[in-house]
């Protein structure tokens, strides 16, 4: 082989590797990106039953409804709306009514918010950036509400 | 005062950084030896001054100094001696000590250990490394001085973040750190040959044992990393595509390609203006990766504070850096030669298909991790890409690469046999469709990939021992001549067969856990049983157990086999640590071979049952063995008689370079 034949090898080699990189990441960005909601989103955009989304905002004090088998039922509001969320499992450190939330899941055919995932914050001055953004977005944001840490808990995507 | 002390040791480190970055480059430019001479002596009294600086604020945190503004926040006097220690880098502030510590220590060892380096290369590379010292220690200076004093001193401080008080914590920052800092050599030395607008051979192995050093620390800082995630956020993931750990993954995918272009160049003197970028790559990503957790853009459990100028600062830096670097590398590259032919099919082509992959594969998480931040800050549409992107990505490319991997150490230099080495992996592909027989025959509804996933990991693993089999002629030479030959290969071929294992274990152990884990959810009062596995546990009931700065509320379980004979006893607890009024999950874990019994607590219901979760994880354990195997065959690497004199093979002798390093050599054979 020559030297620029086996150049042509290299180039074509690296440009087929790239452009099947490039496919996987466009499929993959069709299917599985999660869309970042507040409550009033939700209403407003239609969102379908079915879409994989978060839903972030507060949780509704006095909203907390604990049932056998740690299935658990709550309100997330961020000041206008409010959606009804369930979920089953143990709930994340400092899970409080009153408290700042995100969701992952999807909305059932009711109306219910379905989480699979419950991320909450692991510090008592902490509120989770998107809700924060949302609070300020509707007009119902405290300045007392800080920021440092927020970690997952609760199942993985099912 | 031991404070000041630090404060001004920094500062003087600061002006040494800023005179080692300036005179060694006037002196290679107009051949001035003095002032190229200077690189080594600053070099050294920078990291002298650093480690002052760093020793004093270990000495703030020992003595629970809570005048000190960062002590007072991140510390607490009842926290035990080892978390005082660990504190200090248990925030912004001193973990970025802990950055320019290790830079300025890597700078050190260059400067003392260099010795066999020609000096020009020496004196440049020092330079650009006193570069982003100065960089970091303004930045310190700045907008992140860990020594501020608070002007009336409280009696007691704020206590370090529960999740943090953590033997994770010793030891995961410092080998993370260690890893990225390490790529800093690799950048400096490939600048330092851009500036020369030369480069050869023997650059690549100067540069190896480096890369190969900050590689080991790094796998084993992201295995670290991920083993402290999996125990203490309570419910068992190992990996969670995190931007924070993609931050990491992505340097040590660019350092593990650049890790096998060196070895092309190192040999076969090909690849060079390839592998100058990847080492230019390797450190941009690490830098990258200090801004997304350091500045404030990702919110994660490593986001210790938000300061709109420190991420600014960073973000300059970034672009200074990558920007320059990158800029340099456009307008120098042409220069330097190429060399080494090959044919597709080669051991340098495997390498170059290695490269491919791992680089495809790290642009994918790159897109995946910072599209979310170029979205929100284009359109402030906020999204999160999670797990189902990166496995639909990361994963398909990974396939190729593993199965691909086996090849490379079989195939020859400069033209190879495919068949040849195809035939001679038979035994290993035998075996792994055994594996993928027996996992169908054994699977009960399973994912169908499963078995194949199986498969892989054996057919890497049985591909390494094969590569040693062919070296050692173990089946065709008596036994005794098989062991002479496995004791004079070299040490680098033992290497490559135990980092290509390591890949298999991990494999294996990710592929078990996430398709026969199981998982069992339940509320249980004192007195209840839950099955899982073949397992039962017994749950006995609730007691408190006092701590040094936090009270434990423990759950007791007895571990039986279904059989009924008693195993032992987990005790899993929630832990509450009333300095910040914050509560953490203690897991327990109960280890039986490699596959582990994984239990966690909830908040205790009103009516009084406990909400546990309970996993069965099996053969967990060997993801992280895995790693271990990996950075065991790094160190066999890095053994290496020839990376140790670095040595130049006859080839290159030729030049005047080889000619030294050749007398060099010869100097110490006589003592």
């Amino acid at each position: 082989m020559t030297r620029k034949r086996r150049r042509l090898v290299l180039i074509g080699g690296g440009l087929g590797v790239l452009a099947i990189a490039v496919a996987l990441m466009l499929n993959a960005f069709r299917d599985s990106i999660v869309f970042f909601n507040s409550a009033s989103d939700v209403v407003e955009k239609h969102i379908a039953p079915g879409t994989r989304i978060r839903l972030g905002g507060l949780i509704k004090t006095g909203s907390l409804v604990r049932a056998d088998n740690l299935k658990i039922r709550f309100d997330v509001t961020d000041g206008s709306r409010e959606i009804a969320v369930a979920y089953q499992g143990i709930l994340p450190d400092l899970f409080r009514e009153g408290q700042g939330v995100v969701a992952e899941g999807a909305l059932d055919g009711s109306g219910v918010f379905n989480a699979d995932t419950i991320l909450a914050k692991h510090d008592e001055t902490y509120m989770p950036k998107e809700v924060a953004d949302a609070l300020k977005k509707s007009g119902h944001w405290k300045d007392d509400y800080g920021q440092p840490a927020v970690m997952p808990a609760g199942g993985g995507a099912k | 005062m031991i404070a000041e002390l630090g404060h001004y040791a920094l500062m003087l480190a600061l002006g040494l950084a800023l005179i080692q970055g300036t005179m060694p480059i006037i002196g290679t430019r107009s051949s001035d030896p003095v002032l190229t001479s200077m690189a080594v002596p600053t070099a050294l009294a920078q990291f002298a001054f650093v480690a002052v600086a760093f020793a004093a604020l270990a000495a703030c945190y020992v003595t629970s100094d809570f005048s000190v503004f960062n002590v007072y926040e991140n510390s607490n006097s009842a926290m035990p001696l080892m978390y005082r220690l660990t504190s200090i880098w248990g925030n912004h502030e001193g973990s970025m000590m802990l950055w320019v510590f290790i830079l300025a220590f890597f700078g050190a060892l260059v400067a003392a250990f260099g010795g066999n380096l020609p000096a020009k290369l020496k004196a440049n590379a020092l330079a650009v490394q006193a570069w982003i010292a100065a960089a970091f220690d303004l930045f310190i200076l700045t907008t992140s001085n860990p020594f501020l004093r608070i002007a009336d001193a409280p009696f007691e401080g704020r206590d370090l973040n529960p999740v943090l008080q953590d033997p994770g914590l010793a030891f995961h920052p410092p080998m993370l750190y260690l890893g990225y800092v390490g790529f800093s050599i690799a950048f400096s030395f490939a600048i330092a040959a851009l500036i020369e607008g030369r480069i050869d051979a023997a650059w690549a192995r100067w540069v190896r044992p480096w890369v190969l050093g900050a590689w080991m620390c790094l796998t084993l800082g992201i295995a670290g990393g991920s083993y402290w995630a999996y125990y203490e956020l309570g419910w068992g993931g190992f990996w969670f595509w995190d931007p924070v750990e993609n931050a990491s993954l992505m340097p040590w995918l660019a350092g593990t390609a650049l890790l096998h272009s060196a070895v092309v160049m190192e040999k076969r003197g090909a690849l060079k203006v390839w592998t100058i970028l990847l080492a230019i790559l390797a450190f941009s990503l690490s830098l990258i990766g200090t801004f997304l957790v350091r500045s404030g853009v990702l919110t994660s459990v490593h986001t210790f504070a938000n300061d709109p100028r420190r991420g600014i600062f960073i973000l300059a830096i970034l672009v200074a850096f990558i920007g320059g670097a990158l800029a340099l590398y456009a307008w120098r590259a042409p220069l330097l030669k190429q060399g080494g032919l090959f044919a597709p099919i080669s051991r340098e082509g495997a390498l170059v298909l290695n490269n491919l992959f791992l680089t495809s594969a790290c642009a994918t998480v790159f897109i995946g991790t910072l599209y979310p931040l170029a979205l929100e800050a284009l359109t402030g549409e906020k999204i999160s890409v999670g797990p189902p992107f990166f496995n639909a990505t990361f994963g398909p490319l990974f396939v190729p690469l593993l199965l691909a991997m086996p090849f490379g150490p079989l195939l020859g230099w400069k033209r190879g046999d495919l068949l040849g080495a195809a035939q001679r992996l038979l035994a290993a592909a035998m075996l792994a469709a055994a594996a993928i027989a027996a996992g169908f025959a054994l699977q009960r509804g399973g994912p169908v990939l499963a078995p194949f996933g199986v498969g892989l990991a054996i057919f890497v693993m049985a591909g390494a021992i094969v590569d040693i089999a062919e070296r050692t002629m173990i089946l065709r030479v008596p036994v005794s001549a098989a062991l002479r030959r496995a004791v004079g290969l070299p040490r680098s071929a033992w290497g490559t067969a135990f980092a290509h294992f390591g890949i298999g274990v991990t494999l294996l152990g990710i592929v078990a856990v996430t398709v026969w884990g199981s998982e069992r959810i339940a509320a249980l009062k004192p007195g209840e049983t839950i099955d899982i596995a073949h397992y039962r546990l017994t749950f006995d009931g609730l007691f408190n157990r006092p701590g040094p700065n936090y009270r434990d509320v423990v759950g007791h379980f007895t571990v039986r086999r279904s059989s009924g004979d008693l195993i032992g006893a987990m005790e899993p607890s929630r832990r509450t640590f009333p300095a910040r009024n914050m509560a953490t999950t203690e897991a327990a874990l109960m280890t039986r071979g490699t596959s582990q019994l994984y239990l966690s607590l909830g908040d205790p219901n009103p009516d009084g049952t406990v909400p546990v979760r309970l996993y069965f994880k099996p053969k967990v354990l060997m993801i992280w063995l895995g790693a271990l195997i990996m950075f065991v065959g790094g160190g066999l690497s890095l053994s290496d008689r020839r990376l140790r004199i670095g040595a130049p093979r006859p080839a290159q002798s030729k030049t005047a370079l080889g000619a030294r390093s050749a007398a060099h050599l010869h100097a110490q054979h006589r003592g």
